[in-house]
């Protein structure tokens, strides 16, 4: 995988002005709050227009301001873990899991649904009502619910932050098995110094709409005339 | 006044029992497409003439129900412009029909069915359908498979609403069409009617109780609907 980010966009007196490339199995964008990061994976996830610039994942143009070129969000193929949840409160979570694979176009290769399960561990709450599980089940349904769509990408924007230690270290392991089991490509949001040094491969670190520094953890937490 | 005659009902009595039926339900099933789109536009968009657009759908709620109806009259009647022209393009006459009589209920009812529908539309969280986007729902299938259930228990206490007021409709019905027994005479004409004859007691009386049986049973039933339909979209 390739992703390829270069766009401007400016929001209130904030400006967003990021670049950046990675083929990272778990790419983390790093930084404070405030310092763009939710911002950079929505124009990736095609739910915010850059003002100008280009997103290209693996060759393809997902959005080329200087030639008109906007994919929409549902014709991506990128999941996309919220930090909430967001299940469907009308669907068992088997729907949940099951609802991205209406719109996967029949030629794409499908997750099977018990590999989702049996990595995540939700096989017991399969015929529950989304409604009725707790936070970390909650966001584990999420995670097999993107994965199930097929994506050629996977963003999560800080998906343990509205979670306890508890839970947090309960869905931690899963997260690893993901990247180191699954084909898809993660670009994750946070501004958890643990949770980076734990996951990522690769590291953007962010400030005030900029990026600072790519590399490895390691390269990029070693450099001292960053701001950490 | 005999008891025992109060549940023979005359030809024509059932005839308007039938008719009020057909003319509440079928304003309903007609307006019920363009509650669900307006209650989505004035809930969601902000345009030029929005608030314009507020207005007219309420006011009929405001209006006297006789203002309703001759405004009807002016522009649906025979001479009307709207009437002209549908008469000529697709052959529909409103005017002394009963299909007239199921406008009027629709027109008078529509407000109450819009502010119930969009109260539910209100309500849904749309970070929800964002989220359907990104799974590869393009925007009507969002629509039909997230926005849809989620406010289908508006959709239906409005439509409900809608039924029992176009029930009850009197005014712009009489205005406009008439008290055409068979044609155009509902429940509350004909009941109307009655008090106005000698010896019409009965048969008030008679198609009152019915009134009141109608509403009841669709209020329980609504009662019943809701709470099934909101009980699947918690997903409890």
């Amino acid at each position: 995988m390739n992703l390829e980010v270069d766009v401007h966009r400016r929001l209130g007196a904030f400006t967003l002005e990021a670049r950046f490339t990675t083929n990272g199995r778990l790419t983390a964008l790093f930084g404070h709050s405030g310092s763009g990061k939710t911002s950079l994976i929505n124009i990736i996830g095609g739910l915010l227009r850059p003002d100008r610039g280009k997103v290209v994942v693996n060759g393809e143009v997902l959005v080329d301001t200087a030639q008109g070129v906007f994919i929409p969000t549902h014709r991506r193929r990128i999941g996309y873990v919220f930090q909430e949840p967001r299940l469907f409160p009308h669907l068992t979570v088997r729907q949940n899991l099951l609802y991205g694979r209406w719109f996967t176009p029949a030629s794409e290769p499908r997750e099977r649904l018990e590999h989702i399960v049996e990595l995540l561990g939700i096989g017991s709450l399969l015929d529950r009502g989304s409604t009725l599980l707790s936070g970390g089940e909650k966001q584990r349904v999420a995670i097999g619910r993107a994965l199930l769509a097929s994506p050629r990408l996977l963003l999560m924007d800080e998906p343990l932050v509205s979670l306890d230690d508890a839970r947090k270290s309960e869905i931690l392991p899963y997260i690893e098995r993901l990247r180191d089991k699954s084909r898809v490509p993660i670009v994750y949001v946070s501004h958890s110094v643990p949770e980076v040094v734990r996951l990522a491969t690769t590291m953007v670190l962010l400030s005030e709409g900029r990026v600072m520094a790519t590399g490895t953890v390691a390269e990029v937490m070693g450099r001292v005339d960053l701001p950490q | 006044m005999e008891w025992s005659s109060l549940f023979q009902f005359s030809a024509a009595e059932l005839v308007a029992i039938r008719l009020s039926l057909k003319v509440a339900i079928s304003a309903v099933l007609m307006s019920l497409p363009f509650g669900v789109f307006i209650a989505l536009v004035l809930a969601r968009r902000r345009f030029w003439g929005s608030e314009f657009l507020n207005v007219c759908v309420h006011l009929p709620l405001i209006l006297p129900p006789v203002v309703t109806g001759y405004a009807l009259l002016l522009l649906f009647g025979r001479n009307g412009p709207l009437g002209r022209l549908l008469l000529k393009t697709v052959g529909l006459v409103f005017a002394f029909r009963w299909t007239g009589a199921a406008l009027a209920s629709a027109v008078v009812a529509f407000p109450l069915m819009v502010r119930a529908i969009r109260l539910s539309v209100e309500a849904v969280d749309r970070k929800l359908e964002e989220a359907a986007g990104t799974l590869g729902a393009s925007p009507p299938w969002v629509f039909a498979t997230v926005t849809l259930p989620l406010i289908m228990p508006g959709i239906i206490a409005g439509a409900i609403l809608a039924f029992a007021r176009s029930l009850g409709e009197f005014g712009a019905t009489i205005t406009f069409v008439s008290n055409i027994p068979g044609e155009t005479q509902t429940l509350p004409t004909a009941i109307y009617t009655f008090t106005q004859v000698p010896g019409g007691d009965a048969g008030a009386l008679r198609l009152s109780l019915v009134a009141v049986l109608i509403s009841a049973a669709a209020i329980f039933f609504s009662e019943l609907v809701a709470r099934r339909v909101a009980r699947r979209v918690a997903g409890v």
